[in-house]
């Protein structure tokens, strides 16, 4: 099939990307069970198929240095297949690269990047190289049970009787392509059936309706005859015949090939990428049906309240309780069925990395089993994208600073090969992600040391974790030497900031000797979130209740005023910093509070704490978070908007920027301050 | 047809008459695109914003949606009004080069629904004054009335509603 019409080839292409990123990824994935010593005849055919795939589209596409690439891993796949090859880690090294080279090739066109033609060639020669050592003789069919051994440099006529479906021309295929691979092989003779062919006023342009005997004198086996139709056997009848006494038959359908199902993981195969992910969602069918479903209910519950409201009396009043309890809950199913068409599992995530802890443990000499559980737990497609950088930090660190080498390890009496668990699962509407590893262990006294000599405030009856907190602050790396991978101090604070700029925490928990636990805490989402409720002046504002330590009412009497900074309270050994939201973000206090006592919410960001003062705590609520950006714009402090139930807007409150502004306000603000524009809660000498 | 008018109603690019609708600020008419308008709404107390311009009355909930509301007699340096029975706040689609946005603006009073022909606008004529001032983009004179066309776009623009420490930073 020609592509004459463009918006057709770019719409097949975009098919082929597409077919060809989850092909990429089953060859990965299979490759790296391959590197693990899995020798299993289906796994080896999986990954040969994957690799056939992406050469019969490319081919389709003339898509050169794809083909090219392709045809080579498939011989070497072909030669491991038929058992003339073994499977070397030097053989799935290349293979590898060569999927590294794929990926970027595919992605390359498919962003219209630039690629880099000298790695491919670098590759590309390799592989080439390879296939053309050891064992060169003619693959063969080694499945087939009819197969017999051909001699090569004997001619034959083979008779090849290909009766295509009427789809086939639908699925991107060219029989004349197929044609003329066949007369490279050899002398091909050709004659068409036209007998199906219907009148011109009943024909379908897009069906095909004839049918071929070919004749094709050459030296090559049936296999390889076979394999120009291998990218079409599931969609035509094929009968390969040698025109000689040692026939024999090879139907399509009923070929290994065929018979096994294609590798289909529709979930798995969601592009990690985030460039080529953010636009769409794909999102499995059950889901939409269960959406669709409360949309039902939700339709029938509105019905049913308009009944009640229309002749309404007293008497009713109970059907209208009720119509409204059923509201409440089809509103929280629909909310949630909603929830869970923006969530994906982790998996996502996760599939990258058994390709990176082999890389990596290679480079290092190490010797590292990769158990990854919990892969089908669910989050939020923005808070996923996000994840990703951190965990590959985390990872790498456990791999380089945590698990020893082989011989340290027999030394000191563990199995000769470290083991890294990558998990994840529910805790009490949070998602958990743990890194864990059985190496080293962190040094709580080398720690202890570097922090002295950073300056940094620490003493020795620090808990373990404030200890371990260190590692979170900027350049703090206490590696020996700086490596390729890690070492440079760079990472755990950005691992720190991003996790906390989801809204998630980190921990970490070490026993010397033993291995290292990193926790990451996230949000399900991040467009719901638990709210607290205050009144500042008299406008309502919202606290992420995440960020909430505790609230205490303090005496004004018990506290200080820092010069030109405003007052501070002394809370078990802390000195805290008590901001004025009213001040910071310019509201109004009609009139002044409570003078004897302050009401202070002690909030947490990153590694800071402030006390906001508060005029009152409200209540707690779920809210559901509102751009301010759409319509208006970024506000310093702000972190978004929610309507709350009385159908006001309410403002919620970026900590981290009500952080940053009152620090920047509140010296300027104290020296230009007008009382009579606003009432302030600090009274004069407090 | 060579008219000097800066920001040309949408109606008018393609037409020769576009219609406008109108509302009263201290006693003077003014004009708006009327295929920008949303809805004409009363008005609610909206939440104020922390180091908006006093003319960001703040925001409200528009079924879901978060819109700023501008009082349009402030940004026009006229001085404010109580909020009366007349009031309303008309919901409009404000234009910009990176995406539309939604924002609602309080007048006294809406008044009528004119047709406008390309004939009947004028251009604003030169006060010698600073550019930025100029909120008009075109005067529509029907039957010895004067209607005040007001540039949307440029009166509440991104820049001129949002604090200026977020667009500093």
């Amino acid at each position: 099939m020609s592509f004459e019409s463009s918006e057709l080839r770019a719409e097949l292409l975009g098919i082929f990307f597409e077919e060809s990123a989850e092909g990429v990824d089953i060859l990965e994935r299979g490759l790296l069970s391959l590197a693990d010593g899995d020798h299993d005849e289906n796994l080896i055919n999986d990954i040969f198929r994957a690799a056939h795939s992406i050469k019969g589209g490319a081919a389709t596409f003339q898509l050169e240095v794809i083909t090219r690439l392709t045809h080579a891993m498939e011989t070497l796949l072909d030669q491991v297949r038929s058992g003339e090859r073994s499977t070397s880690s030097e053989l799935v090294e290349a293979l590898l690269e060569g999927v590294d080279c794929l990926r970027a090739e595919v992605s390359a066109l498919r962003n219209e990047g630039e690629t880099d033609p000298a790695r491919t060639e670098t590759v590309q020669e390799r592989l080439d190289g390879m296939a053309n050592t050891g064992n060169a003789a003619a693959p063969h069919l080694a499945a087939s049970p009819a197969a017999t051994k051909n001699e090569p440099d004997c001619e034959r006529l083979w008779q090849i009787s290909f009766t295509p479906h009427p789809q086939l021309l639908q699925s991107g295929n060219d029989v004349v392509r197929m044609f003329r691979e066949l007369a490279e092989m050899g002398e091909l003779s050709s004659s068409a059936n036209t007998r199906k062919l219907p009148s011109l006023s009943e024909i379908d342009p897009l069906q095909c309706y004839l049918s071929w005997e070919l004749k094709l004198q050459t030296t090559v086996g049936a296999e390889e005859i076979a394999e120009v139709f291998a990218w079409v056997e599931d969609e035509c009848n094929l009968e390969i015949t040698a025109l000689d006494a040692r026939a024999f038959k090879l139907h399509a359908s009923e070929t290994e090939i065929a018979a096994s199902p294609a590798p289909s993981q529709p979930e798995a195969s969601v592009s990690t990428k985030n460039s080529e992910s953010s636009a769409s969602v794909r999102v499995s069918v059950d889901k939409i049906d269960a959406l669709m479903n409360m949309v039902g209910e939700l339709v029938i519950t509105q019905a049913m309240l308009r009944q009640v409201g229309e002749n309404f009396n007293i008497e009713r009043l109970g059907q209208l309780e009720d119509g409204l309890a059923q509201l409440a809950r089809n509103t929280a199913e629909l909310q949630e069925s909603a929830m869970r068409i923006r969530s994906m599992p982790i998996r996502v995530v996760f599939n990258r990395f058994p390709r990176l802890v082999h890389d990596i443990s290679r480079k290092l000499g190490k010797k590292v089993e990769l158990t990854i559980t919990g892969e089908s737990t669910e989050l939020d497609k923005t808070v996923l994208e996000k994840l990703s950088d951190p965990l590959v930090h985390l990872v790498r660190n456990a791999l380089d600073h945590g698990i020893e080498t082989a011989e340290d390890r027999v030394a000191g009496g563990k199995p000769e090969s470290g083991h890294l668990t990558l998990k994840a699962y529910h805790l009490s509407g949070s998602v958990v992600v743990e890194i864990i590893d059985d190496g080293r262990g962190l040094d709580r006294k080398k720690i202890l040391q570097k922090a002295q000599v950073l300056g940094l405030p620490c003493s020795d009856d620090m808990t373990d974790e404030q200890v371990y907190g260190f590692l979170f602050q900027p350049g703090f790396s206490t590696a020996d030497k700086v490596s390729e991978l890690s070492g440079r101090g760079v990472g755990m604070d950005v691992v720190h900031r991003n996790i906390t700029d989801l809204g998630g925490s980190v921990r970490m928990e070490s026993e010397s000797g033993c291995g290292t636990r990193v926790s990451i805490r996230l949000p399900l989402t991040l467009a719901i979130m638990d709210g607290q409720l205050l009144r500042v002046g008299n406008q309502t504002l919202i606290v992420p209740l995440v960020a909430i330590v505790e609230s205490l009412q303090v005496a004004w009497s018990k506290t200080h005023n820092l010069v030109g900074q405003g007052p501070i309270y002394r809370l078990r050994n802390e000195e805290i910093a008590i901001l004025d939201p009213a001040r910071a973000m310019g509201i109004v206090r009609q009139q002044a509070g409570d003078t004897e006592n302050a009401l202070i919410m002690v909030v947490e960001a990153g590694e800071r704490r402030a006390g906001i003062l508060v005029d009152e705590l409200l209540g707690q609520q779920q809210v559901v978070v509102k751009s301010l950006e759409e319509n208006y714009g970024t506000v310093d402090g702000i972190a978004g908007a929610t309507i709350l139930g009385d159908g006001t807007v309410a403002l919620i409150v970026d900590v981290v920027g009500l952080m940053a502004l009152a620090r920047k306000r509140l010296p300027t603000r104290n020296r230009s301050e007008k009382t009579s524009e606003s009432v302030h809660l600090f009274p004069a000498g407090a | 047809m060579d008219l000097q008018v800066n920001n040309t109603p949408t109606a008018l690019k393609t037409g020769t008459t576009a219609q406008f609708l109108t509302f009263i600020m201290n006693g003077e008419e003014y004009g708006l695109d009327i295929l920008r308008v949303q809805e004409i709404r009363g008005y609610s107390t909206p939440t104020p914003i922390p180091h908006a311009p006093p003319y960001v009355r703040g925001v409200i909930n528009l079924r879901g949606a978060i819109v700023p509301i501008v009082d349009l007699r402030e940004r026009l340096g006229m001085p404010s009004r109580p909020i009366e029975p007349t009031t309303v706040v008309i919901i409009l689609k404000v234009e910009a080069p990176d995406k539309a946005r939604t924002v609602g603006i309080v007048v006294d009073a809406v008044a009528d629904v004119h047709t406008i022909s390309r004939e009947c606008l004028k251009p604003t004529p030169d006060f010698g004054g600073e550019s930025d001032t100029n909120f008009a983009c075109a005067i529509a004179t029907i039957e010895e009335k004067m209607i005040i066309i007001v540039d949307i776009d440029r009166t509440l623009s991104r820049r001129a509603l949002v604090p200026a420490t977020a667009l500093t930073e």
